[in-house]
């Protein structure tokens, strides 16, 4: 396992599952943006690794040299050509449209996009806010709890469940089946559980909608035409696996990101407790600063960007993380201004891949930050408390203990 | 002061929509659009607001 190896050289062989990247990738980036903006890695894969808002940016907009046909950052089943081991369903379009190019991303994506949009989203308000007091009652009274695994992971799973119409119930089976996929896909075998299970659960759930459809996007996408034909099987299947795997990690590591900065920066929690009207403001920075979402890009041809001679297959890691704290673009990137008036953040992304949930994941972020604030205003890090972090394709606080 | 959303260069993160809903409106695509012929006086403030938290640079002021 060489690539366990620890990292001496970030610029020509970093690592992003490095403990160091995963706890404090902040220092890595301040120092590549300065000697090497654009670092590479043969660990895995050959991969690049911008960290200027410039780069990342032009490179998410320049879809004919970069593709999103495969956007793991750590390679996994995608990578393998063709893929013998895995044993799943097959997915022959991948998860579309996130691992899709146009056309198929641009028809996939608008079948998707109106269960995201604002206002279906204000409809899953009451039942996130429900969800969140429920949670909060759960430990208010004890005087502690894990701010990730308590409350942050259980939010979005289940709303997310609530929009394709499976059950709640089965949210920890949910969970545990994105991480294997996203967190530890390191681990082909745990990677491959993952994957099985989140699709064949996903197959077993679209059989039952032929015959008994529901008001559900599952439903919807099955009964659905495009061009006067229906979806193909496979392209089903992808997209109900992507609402899945991209609606519960992502948010529930931005939740836990952000608890992380109240319990550790108390002038910050005070003054959000003070000033509730500053809450909009304060997500879209908390969402710049803990940036929770890397994506990969395939380069599609040689190609030689900013001196890098970037080839056929190579990987691109879209840091969107620390395009955010490139101090080019925001000042005194690395402090949490809660009230910062100018905030460009690509932190759901840039170009026509933007993450066609990111309204859902604003409002669920608001609601869990209002309703745990509204019952636990005053509360730190627990003493001696070890906070874990999840790190590569999601950031975000895993463990997270805090007293009250 | 009049506005303009490029919708070739929109993407949808409805940031403007989010920061000044009396001036934008955004459909189930995302697609965000003005939806007044000049900006209301004393929401300048907002529009501009608008226009310098927009990722991808979508909008702009055609008339101050």
């Amino acid at each position: 396992m060489g690539h366990t190896a620890p990292v001496k050289d970030w610029a020509t062989d970093f690592d992003v599952l490095d403990p160091r990247y995963v706890t404090d990738p902040f220092s890595i980036w301040d120092e590549l943006r300065q000697t090497c903006p654009i670092a590479h890695t043969d660990r895995r894969k050959s991969s690049w690794l911008p960290t200027r808002y410039e780069d990342v940016t032009a490179i998410a907009h320049d879809i004919e040299h970069f593709s999103s046909l495969k956007v793991a950052v750590i390679p996994g089943d995608e990578d393998e050509d063709p893929n013998e081991n895995f044993e799943g369903p097959n997915l022959e379009y991948g998860l579309p449209p996130i691992s899709s190019d146009p056309p198929l991303h641009t028809w996939t994506r608008r079948l998707l996009l109106p269960w995201f949009s604002h206002k279906r989203v204000e409809s899953y308000i009451p039942l996130t806010r429900d969800l969140c007091r429920r949670l909060v009652d759960g430990f208010a009274g004890a005087g502690h709890a894990d701010a990730a695994a308590d409350y942050a992971q259980q939010i979005p799973v289940r709303v997310i469940a609530h929009i394709l119409g499976v059950s709640p119930d089965l949210s920890d089976t949910f969970t545990g089946w994105v991480r294997d996929v996203l967190e530890f896909a390191d681990d082909a075998e745990r990677r491959q559980r993952g994957a099985e299970g989140l699709l064949y659960y996903f197959v077993g759930q679209l059989e039952e909608r032929r015959t008994h459809p529901g008001d559900d996007l599952l439903s919807e996408l099955l009964t659905t035409e495009v061009e006067g034909k229906p979806v193909d099987d496979g392209i089903v299947l992808g997209m109900a696996a992507l609402a899945l795997i991209a609606g519960v990690d992502t948010t529930w590591s931005a939740i836990g990101s952000s608890l992380w900065h109240l319990a550790t920066h108390p002038e910050d929690r005070k003054r959000l407790v003070a000033e509730p009207e500053l809450m909009p403001t304060a997500i879209e920075e908390l969402l710049r600063a803990y940036s929770p979402v890397t994506m990969a890009r395939e380069v599609t041809e040689d190609v030689v960007y900013e001196g890098c001679p970037m080839k056929a297959g190579d990987k691109v890691l879209m840091n969107f993380p620390a395009a955010n704290r490139d101090p080019e673009v925001f000042e005194h990137p690395d402090v949490v201004q809660l009230d910062r008036a100018h905030n460009r953040h690509v932190a759901f992304g840039s170009g026509i891949h933007r993450c066609a949930g990111s309204n859902l994941a604003r409002m669920e972020l608001q609601v869990a930050l209002e309703e745990w604030l509204a019952r636990i205003p005053d509360f730190s890090l627990a003493e001696g408390a070890e906070v874990t972090w999840a790190g590569g394709q999601v950031r975000g606080p895993r463990i997270c203990p805090v007293v009250f | 002061m009049r506005l303009r959303v490029d919708p070739d260069k929109c993407q949808g993160h409805a940031r403007c929509y989010g920061l000044a809903p009396e001036i934008f409106d955004v459909d189930d695509y995302g697609q965000s659009s003005v939806i007044v012929d000049v900006v209301p006086p004393g929401l300048e403030d907002k529009a501009r607001l608008a226009v310098a938290n927009c990722p991808e640079y979508a909008i702009e002021i055609v008339e101050e």
